[in-house]
């Protein structure tokens, strides 16, 4: 699969919760999709095999 | 007295939720009815739960579900029909369509004990020619497999193949893939040139997969496959299909893949099924536009959201008149889980937000 433009996403619930990296929004052959950060996921389990592999990096949240 | 005759178990009863295939009729097919140049990627493309699963060929395949009318029973079939023959064979090259299942759903086979049961797998098939071709039973969990060879001719055939017991080798109890149905269409000689050992379970052997006299579906544009009625039981005998309702069949796919929107076969568009909020305060801040499953997905899916429109990405605003404006960003996605998600937008003054999406936690 062609994941390009990967970047995590970030959610600020406040409180005793605060700032929870939620997902990694990427652009999968071309459609922006939100993959959770769930190792079950089969999006989560190639990205991560391409992190790994060196050819896909995941840039920051905003 | 009048006599009953009992049935082996198995025969020609109809004893409910034996099949361990979903889709089996290939009546679901929620992500798209026909789907071109299919080869290039692995991936789920029409019927629900039908993997294709590629490498490194240049053949392609038109994959659809299609009516039929020929065969009684049953009124859809997945169909592929090569559209780029790929007749110069890499060593690496493979063409595979076939099923995931997951651990917990195979526990009563008691694979890798000494009660292990046998597998039987039955389907209908039909092609453009004859042609032979493999289908494996693959414990992804050991990495043993057990492969036999079937033989399709231009009119429906029903294939029914029996798989010794293995005892070797558990199945975990998880939502993982555990088990695959695989139908072998078309390989290199990475997988052709060992020895070909029918109905028997052994450690993979890449080289033994499909070695032997089998079909290259890329053989030519000419080759069509059709295949229907997929069963998979636990036992020696291949009983009737277990046919089952539209709507118990679309609720099984669901766990792996759905979509808003009333069932098209198709990205879901316009407003009907919309997921939308409305009567937000119109004042600066957070908008949430929240959805729970009724029943939970197999894993925490990806999400893809769309506007009224189709494009992906996107979402739709509504003002105080009722009128929705599509193409707008959201800021993110958040309580993503097995059981539902919520999709914001911070610093806006919208009055109400409304979305389509697709969740997919396919194996």
């Amino acid at each position: 699969m062609n994941y390009q433009n990967a970047q995590y996403s970030e959610f600020d619930y406040g409180g005793d919760i605060g700032v929870v990296t939620t997902s990694i929004n990427v652009e999968k052959d071309g459609i922006i999709i939100h993959v959770p950060i769930d190792p079950a996921n089969s999006d989560y389990a190639e990205i991560m095999r391409q992190v790994d592999a060196g050819t896909l990096t995941i840039e920051d949240a905003d | 007295m009048a006599l009953t005759q009992v049935r082996p178990e198995g025969l020609g009863f109809v004893n409910g939720r034996r099949n361990l295939i979903i889709n089996g009729a290939m009546q679901v097919a929620q992500r798209g009815t026909s789907e071109t140049g299919v080869g290039g990627s692995s991936g789920y493309f029409t019927c629900d739960r039908w993997r294709i699963d590629t490498g490194n060929t240049a053949g392609r395949v038109t994959m659809s579900q299609v009516s039929i009318t020929d065969l009684a029973e049953f009124a859809t079939a997945l169909k592929l029909d090569v559209t780029t023959a790929d007749t110069s064979i890499a060593s690496g090259e493979v063409f595979r369509v076939g099923q995931r299942i997951e651990g917990q759903n195979l526990q009563q086979l008691a694979k890798g004990t000494a009660s292990a049961k046998s597998l039987t797998l039955s389907f209908y098939v039909k092609g453009n020619a004859a042609a032979t071709y493999v289908a494996q039973i693959k414990d992804v969990d050991n990495t043993r497999v057990n492969t036999q060879n079937f033989s399709v001719t231009t009119s429906w055939t029903r294939v029914e193949l029996t798989y010794a017991a293995d005892t070797t080798g558990t199945l975990d109890n998880n939502n993982a893939n555990s088990l695959e149905v695989m139908f072998w269409l078309h390989a290199g000689s990475d997988f052709t040139s060992g020895t070909f050992a029918s109905n028997t379970w052994a450690s993979e052997t890449n080289a033994n997969n499909y070695a032997g006299s089998n079909t290259s579906i890329f053989d030519s544009t000419n080759r069509e496959l059709f295949i229907t009625g997929v069963q998979l039981e636990v036992g020696t005998n291949a009983s009737d299909f277990e046919h089952e309702s539209f709507g118990e069949t679309l609720q099984k796919c669901e766990r792996y893949f759905r979509q808003s929107g009333a069932y098209t076969g198709a990205i879901p568009t316009g407003v009907g099924g919309f997921v939308s909020q409305q009567g937000m305060n119109q004042t600066s801040g957070q908008k949430a536009l929240t959805k729970d499953w009724e029943t939970a997905m197999r894993a925490t899916p990806t999400m893809t959201i769309y506007d009224h429109s189709g494009t992906a990405g996107k979402w739709d605003a509504i003002n105080t008149s009722g009128n929705w404006t599509n193409n707008l960003n959201y800021t993110g996605i958040a309580d993503q889980n097995a059981g539902g998600f919520k999709v914001y937008v911070n610093s806006s003054t919208g009055y109400g937000y409304g979305l389509h999406y697709r969740a997919d936690a396919e194996l």
